[in-house]
């Protein structure tokens, strides 16, 4: 049994279409420059229909984290780590980290985009101790 | 100043039984809670034109409801069972669409193996499930925050804990009656998800509750003590569990809600004799007593220590043991905080978790991990 995995909706098919080519998107609003995530139909600060589509660095830090010892199914090893990550563009996405051991994450943990084939479909983007932060 | 939730009161509180399992199906179960409501308030269901009910698994609704009680009511609220339901109900009475409301919810059928977390604890949006989230690991990632920015500690979070289900102890009522808990134990307990002990997390449970309410004019006239809607307002920040739970942009839920419940009051906190705040994770209890005005941002987590929220302190919170102790059941224990709120003012609870004379309580549902938070000011005395 594996993980639950995301099935793309019409707006969010897009981020992970880049993610299983390597790349990290993030909708950005043409007209006020704002990042939004989730994916949304129009941007949430200005109401305006531009969103873009434009690549992350994939860099960024912890912003916030827990260590999971119970899971939320069978399906995932403990234990994990689920995270905020805060990308270096001002924008926020829950991941989870992995190369690191629990005990070593903290706040404000340099880290990088990892992403991880987990079936021909779908491609996760999970967050890695950055190498040279 | 007189506003219109003012001229609303609550005739009618009941808890149905609550426990980790009951025999009883759901929609019996629903049915115990309206029909105790009804009882509870001295009315008959020919007396009731407004209806509201959630039940969880069922999924029976208000308008289902409406045909339960013989077709009479003409109003259906459409909000969850909860301060959502009770401030919907009362607007409708205030604006005369109805004049008498039962508010019922329940959950029963719903828990299977113990392999997993509680299927309704689990979100399903694409971009929360694939990274092993649920409720504890949401409001977690708010709590890990908070300490960080604040040096909220660990031992203010087993106190909160410690305290709720130090209630729950003493009720006879609660699922988890008869079990002490102190705040080392809090601290043993394995851990579930950082900063949360198995201890600071609510239980899940089975149980259902109602509430009855009508015009104050109307309330006069019936045979009971009835408890007066002082103030409420309501916090709404997106869908729960789907964007991430960022501190920045949702550590305050519940402040809009509180602001306007006490505008409405005329009160300030100084004034609340209960706080029956909505308590998912101990946590959730300090963050909210910081929206709620109580203390400063950062000062929670000092606010909870020296006993002062505990059952005889200065400011009892959840005092039939809440979420972590009383029960936890799908809706059922939003409305619950209100029921017990009605309660506590009516005297209605065991002589050890009664606090005397109390005029003024607060009610709360939500919280930041789930991107709402409401707010309820329940009064003795009429606003």
């Amino acid at each position: 049994m594996t993980i639950p995995l995301p099935h793309a909706t019409p707006v969010s098919a897009p981020h992970w279409q880049g993610c299983r080519e390597g790349r990290l998107l993030v909708q950005r609003c043409a007209t006020c420059g704002r990042y939004v995530f989730i994916p949304r139909p129009g941007c949430t600060h200005c109401l305006t229909g531009t969103l873009e589509w434009v690549e992350s660095s994939g860099r960024g830090t912890v912003y916030s984290f827990s260590v999971v010892h119970r899971p939320q199914r069978p399906e995932f090893e403990v234990p994990y780590v689920v995270a905020v990550i805060e990308l270096e563009e001002g924008w926020h996405m829950l991941s989870n980290l992995v190369d690191v051991a629990p005990e070593a994450v903290g706040v404000g943990l340099p880290v990088e985009v990892a992403f991880r084939e987990m079936s021909p479909d779908v491609t996760l983007p999970y967050f890695r101790p950055a190498i040279d932060p | 100043m007189h506003g219109p939730l003012h001229d609303v009161a609550i005739v009618g509180a009941y808890h149905t039984e609550q426990a980790r399992k009951l025999a009883v199906p759901e929609p019996a179960l629903l049915l115990d809670a309206i029909r105790g409501g009804l009882a509870s308030a001295g009315i008959g269901a020919a007396d009731v034109d407004g209806v509201n009910a959630s039940a969880w698994v069922s999924g029976v609704r208000a308008r289902e409801a409406v045909q339960w009680l013989g077709g009479r009511p003409c109003w259906t609220g459409t909000g969850s069972a909860g301060i959502e339901a009770v401030l919907e109900a009362a607007s409708a009475i205030a604006a005369g669409l109805c004049e008498t409301v039962l508010a019922a919810a329940a959950q029963a059928g719903e828990y299977g193996d113990h392999g997993a977390t509680v299927s309704w604890t689990r979100p399903s949006n694409e971009f929360v499930e694939c990274w092993g989230l649920y409720t504890a690991a949401e409001f977690a990632l708010i709590a890990q925050r908070h300490m960080h920015v604040y040096g909220t500690t660990q031992e203010s979070l087993a106190e909160v804990a410690a305290a709720i289900r130090t209630n729950g102890a003493r009720n006879p009522e609660a699922v988890m009656y008869g079990r002490e808990v102190t705040t080392d134990d809090v601290l043993d307990s394995r851990m579930v998800a950082s900063p949360f002990h198995l201890l600071d997390c609510c239980i899940t449970s089975e149980g259902g509750a109602s509430l009855v309410l009508t015009t104050r004019e109307r309330a006069r006239d019936l045979d009971v003590e009835p408890v007066f809607l002082l103030g409420g307002g309501m916090d709404r920040q997106g869908m729960s569990y789907t964007s991430p739970p960022v501190f920045d942009l949702h550590g305050r839920v519940g402040e809009r809600a509180g602001r306007r419940a006490f505008a409405q009051a005329g009160l300030t906190p100084a004034d609340v004799d209960v706080a029956e705040l909505y308590d998912p994770f101990s946590f959730e209890v300090i963050r909210q007593l910081e929206a709620m005005g109580f203390c400063g941002y950062g000062e929670g987590g000092d606010f909870v220590m020296d006993g002062r929220i505990r059952t005889g302190g200065e400011l009892p919170v959840a005092t039939n043991g809440g979420l972590l102790s009383y029960s936890h059941a799908g809706l059922a224990q939003m409305l619950q905080k209100v029921t017990n709120g009605v309660r506590q003012l009516r005297g209605e609870l065991p002589d050890e978790l009664t606090v005397p004379d109390a005029r003024v309580v607060l009610a709360t549902n939500g919280g930041a991990g789930a991107l709402f938070c409401d707010a309820l000011l329940l009064g003795r005395d009429p606003a």
